[in-house]
């Protein structure tokens, strides 16, 4: 085949890039964290240190519980979500299954201020509870503002894989276990449920890894003795030389793979998407008047708390002085004029960083898609694994490795080592985003018959030109999805970058909200900003949909275009 | 085992605004292996479904074993149904599949043990016990299905179209051991199928269902030979349908074809004004009969033991099968030919 060669050249360069951008940065952190910082021996005394210290232990420790209770409480909102909309006739169920996006368009970090205006101590709902009824709870008391911040933010992983996996149990599963004579509780512990675990352990491994790795939330919430903040904090504080930083990101890589593995020897061989010819998802239900009452009481509740980052994002962006009182003493646009003159710039980088970098997913993405799905090149699926694997590298690890390997990698013309460059950030996100893209080309690719490219060539068109007027036109509903998923989440990363902001000039918006957030009276702007960001990721969104949804119709028309 | 009948009494059901079964009337005795056949739409599966519990609640009355089970939901109504799907949990092991029932009802555990052995004996699949459903091919999970819902000693056993995802061969096999187990518990069974072929081959009675309603009941011959209107004669097999009129006069009665021919029937029967022929009963000459119709063979087909010739005659196109036999001559395309009609198999509809 002529052009195989130049496949095998395209194949050869992304591995290149992945190593060095991706392999060995993580490895480096690997590395340091079992040598001895000043002879470069290896050693476990680092481990030893770090179990050692009280601080360490306890960060370890709550790290793990609010994870852990974050998929409980993550749970507890969204299986009633997801059994009252998979099981029922109920009216809103479009917009509950919308939420999904809630992740997508809101980091977490973003809201946990607005959030602790309305739920801590001296927030609305406390405020209202002790005037009216005497007592206040501690919902955004240390641990508890990290708990309840992550699970209003992650529980849609669990409601979607949920949802999946309702609503792809048979109607006949249910039939025929009523037909044997189960029925209520029973007929859901031992058929429903079961049956819908392998969703339900997905979604909750994915909020699990999420919380676990989250550097921004607990930072913005002032908590500072977790995991994350603790390796961001030495690093930032003590410098790159410091053993536990590195200590810290290995503990949070074997968490995550760790979870990752666990949810996948959970799914493994159970495929249990049991829907067939005859049959159709799982029986809805008329609700009954008192369920009715009680199925409404129970959303309406859920999506009051699901909205509120949301409504106290907005009402502190545009409100004057919002302290020890319900609501702001006004409102103004005077926010958006500050954080229009302080943070143009942070805009301006964010779109700068999030566009080349969503670029640059969606090319090494296709190519890999390509590599992976049409061709036999050794090691495709090492290029495929490779890719994928950034999902399991956080975002502090990532910065770190960046920061250990680049900072005595100098930029020739630039005059400062790469770690300190702003191209590093983009580099980062990069990775960090190349999975999403990833899939997207895959599924794009996966929808283009075959039989569309050997017409071609059989046509006489070579490979290379097959791939330019055949391929990638088809591909482009897909291409654009993935692109604009990466830039939306790319816009609002936090983790990764905070580690790698050299100077403020070079700081995206997330950086900017973060700074802004750190003074009450600078909560305004940064507010303001980031209402930008949703605002920006929102739009990303809508795009997306549309994309795939006509992309959809278009397939669905016949018309292969 | 106590046999146990089925009696339903003007059974409606509606999808909606759908109208799915419209009067349904129906009386099936102890010990029957019973077949509900119908072209898809028909509402057979449907009214399956409303005699083990499942789907809209129907109006009408459905006794099973002289108890009224309307009011009653399906995990109370004891009567076991085989799904299309077999509907196998696959998070489950075989054992623990057949087990299910039984576990349900609250049955000791030796007990259960027994049982299950027993039932997975009764379908030859005693070794399967551990594997999981996926493991299993198309047939043992039909196997295992039906052996899940016998176990629980039913007193009525309703199949929905347990062979339509097996192939060809398999079907023919499954349909054997199928009627071959029924015989053996006696239990009363009602078999929904829209492949006649099955529902001949091993109900003992059966129903043809076209939109919402029951056509005609009876025995797979009855229904043949003598159908009830003209749905039943063209669902089961193929029919000629010879439109006209019929006179009747001192000596006999005649049918009058649309292009003026006549023929004599045996005697007057049904109402209507068509005369329905099976295609073996019309046999086929080069030579001008008496009482004939004159036809032009317009195709032909070599079916084996069978010829079927398409022929133009009395104003439509009627099937004609000739038997087959070694080194007889065929007749061509084109060919004039003179139709003989064994007016006494005709069905006046």
């Amino acid at each position: 085949m002529p052009n195989l060669s130049g496949m095998h050249l395209v194949a050869a360069f992304i591995a290149l890039l992945l190593i060095g951008l991706l392999l060995v940065p993580v490895a480096q952190v690997m590395i340091v964290a079992f040598q001895n910082p000043a002879t470069g021996a290896a050693t476990l005394n680092n481990f030893v240190d770090f179990f050692r210290s009280a601080l360490f232990r306890e960060s370890f420790w709550n790290s793990f519980y609010v994870s852990v209770v974050s998929v409980v409480v993550a749970t507890a909102i969204a299986l009633p979500l997801a059994y009252i909309t998979t099981r029922f006739h109920f009216a809103g169920s479009a917009l509950i299954q919308s939420l999904g996006f809630i992740p997508l368009i809101m980091p977490p970090f973003v809201g946990a201020v607005a959030m602790q205006l309305i739920f801590g101590r001296n927030g609305t709902v406390n405020l209202l509870l002790r005037e009216h009824l005497g007592f206040d709870l501690p919902f955004m008391e240390g641990l508890n503002g990290v708990i309840l911040v992550q699970s209003i933010h992650y529980f849609p992983f669990i409601l979607i894989n949920l949802s999946a996996s309702l609503r792809n149990i048979d109607r006949s599963m249910e039939e025929a276990a009523q037909n044997l004579g189960s029925h209520g509780m029973r007929l859901f512990r031992r058929i429903v449920f079961p049956l819908a675990m392998p969703g339900y352990i997905a979604g909750a491994a994915l909020v699990f890894i999420k919380v676990f790795d989250d550097l921004g939330t607990p930072l913005l919430l002032d908590v500072n003795n977790m995991l994350a903040p603790q390796a961001y904090l030495r690093i930032s504080s003590i410098g790159i030389s410091d053993p536990m930083g590195y200590v810290i990101s290995v503990i949070l890589v074997v968490f995550s793979v760790l979870s990752l593995w666990i949810s996948f020897l959970f799914m493994r061989g159970r495929d249990y998407a049991t829907v067939q010819k005859g049959g159709g998802g799982m029986a809805r239900r008329e609700l009954g008047p008192a369920e009715k009452v009680l199925a409404y009481a129970v959303v309406i509740f859920i999506l009051l708390l699901v909205l509120t980052p949301h409504v106290g994002l907005m009402l502190l962006s545009f409100g004057t002085i919002w302290s020890f009182a319900p609501l702001p003493d006004g409102y103004t646009l005077q926010n958006y004029v500050a954080m229009w003159e302080g943070s143009r710039i942070f805009i301006m980088n964010t779109l700068l960083y999030a566009g080349i970098a969503a670029t640059a997913d969606v090319i090494p993405g296709v190519a890999i898609a390509y590599i992976v799905l049409r061709t036999r090149i050794f090691g495709r699926h090492g290029l495929d694994y490779l890719a994928t694997a950034a999902l399991a590298v956080p975002g502090v690890v990532l910065g770190i490795g960046y920061l250990r390997t680049f900072h005595s990698l100098d930029v020739p013309f630039v005059g400062k080592p790469l770690a300190s460059w702003w191209v590093v950030i983009v580099l980062a996100l990069t990775i960090r985003r190349l999975p999403y893209a990833l899939r997207a080309c895959m599924a794009a690719l996966q929808q283009v018959s075959l039989a569309l490219e050997e017409a071609a060539e059989s046509l006489g068109a070579t490979r290379r030109r097959t791939i330019h007027k055949i391929v990638v036109p088809l591909m482009k509903g897909g291409l654009l999805a993935g692109f604009i998923t990466s830039f939306a989440t790319a816009a609002v990363e936090l983790s990764a970058t905070i580690m790698l902001v050299g100077s403020s000039r070079d700081a995206p918006l997330s950086y900017g909200i973060y700074l802004f957030m750190q003074t009450p009276s600078g909560r305004g702007a940064g507010a303001a900003l980031g209402m930008v960001a949703v605002v920006l990721v929102a739009i990303g969104t809508v795009i997306t949909q549309f994309v795939i949804e006509r992309d959809k119709k278009t397939r669905a028309s016949g018309d292969q275009r | 085992m106590a046999q146990t009948g089925i009696t339903i009494e003007d059974l409606h059901l509606s999808f909606g605004d759908t109208d799915v079964l419209r009067g349904v009337d129906l009386d099936i005795r102890p010990g029957e292996f019973f077949a509900f056949l119908g072209p898809s739409g028909s509402g057979k599966s449907t009214l399956l479904r409303a005699i083990a519990g499942f789907g809209p609640r129907p109006r009408g009355r459905i006794l099973i074993g002289g108890r009224e089970v309307l009011d009653l939901a399906p995990w109370a109504r004891n009567v076991g149904m085989v799904f299309q799907s077999y509907a196998l949990w696959p998070h489950m092991s075989v054992r623990d599949n057949v087990a299910f029932g039984l576990r349900e009802r609250r049955v000791p555990a030796r007990q259960i043990r027994d049982r299950v052995d027993a039932a997975l004996d009764l379908v030859g699949l005693g070794h399967l016990d551990e594997r999981m459903p996926n493991q299993l091919s198309g047939g043992q999970q039909q196997r295992i299905a039906l052996a899940r819902t016998i176990v629980v000693e039913p007193e009525v056993l309703l199949l929905d179209e347990p062979l339509s995802n097996l192939d060809a061969s398999l079907r023919v096999q499954m349909r054997r051991e199928l009627l071959g187990l029924q015989r053996k518990l006696g239990l009363t069974t009602i078999f929904v199928t829209h492949d006649q072929e099955e529902a001949n081959t091993t109900s003992d009675r059966m129903a043809v269902l076209d939109g919402g309603v029951i056509q005609q009941i009876g025995t797979p011959q009855e229904l043949y030979d003598q159908p009830a209107n003209l749905f039943v004669a063209g669902f089961l097999g193929t029919a000629n349908i010879f439109e006209g009129r019929i006179e009747t006069d001192g000596d006999g009665v005649r049918f009058h074809t649309r292009t003026g021919e006549v023929l004599t029937l045996p005697e007057a029967g049904g109402e209507g004004a068509n005369l329905v022929l099976r295609p073996q009963n019309i046999s086929m000459t080069l030579a001008p009969r008496e009482g004939g119709l004159r036809g032009e063979v317009l195709h032909r087909e070599f079916l084996g033991s069978q010829i079927r010739y398409l022929v133009r005659a009395a104003g439509t196109e009627i099937v004609v099968d000739q038997s087959h036999s070694a080194g007889r001559d065929w007749f061509e395309t084109g060919a004039q030919v003179h139709l003989v009609v064994n007016t006494a198999s005709a069905v006046v509809l």
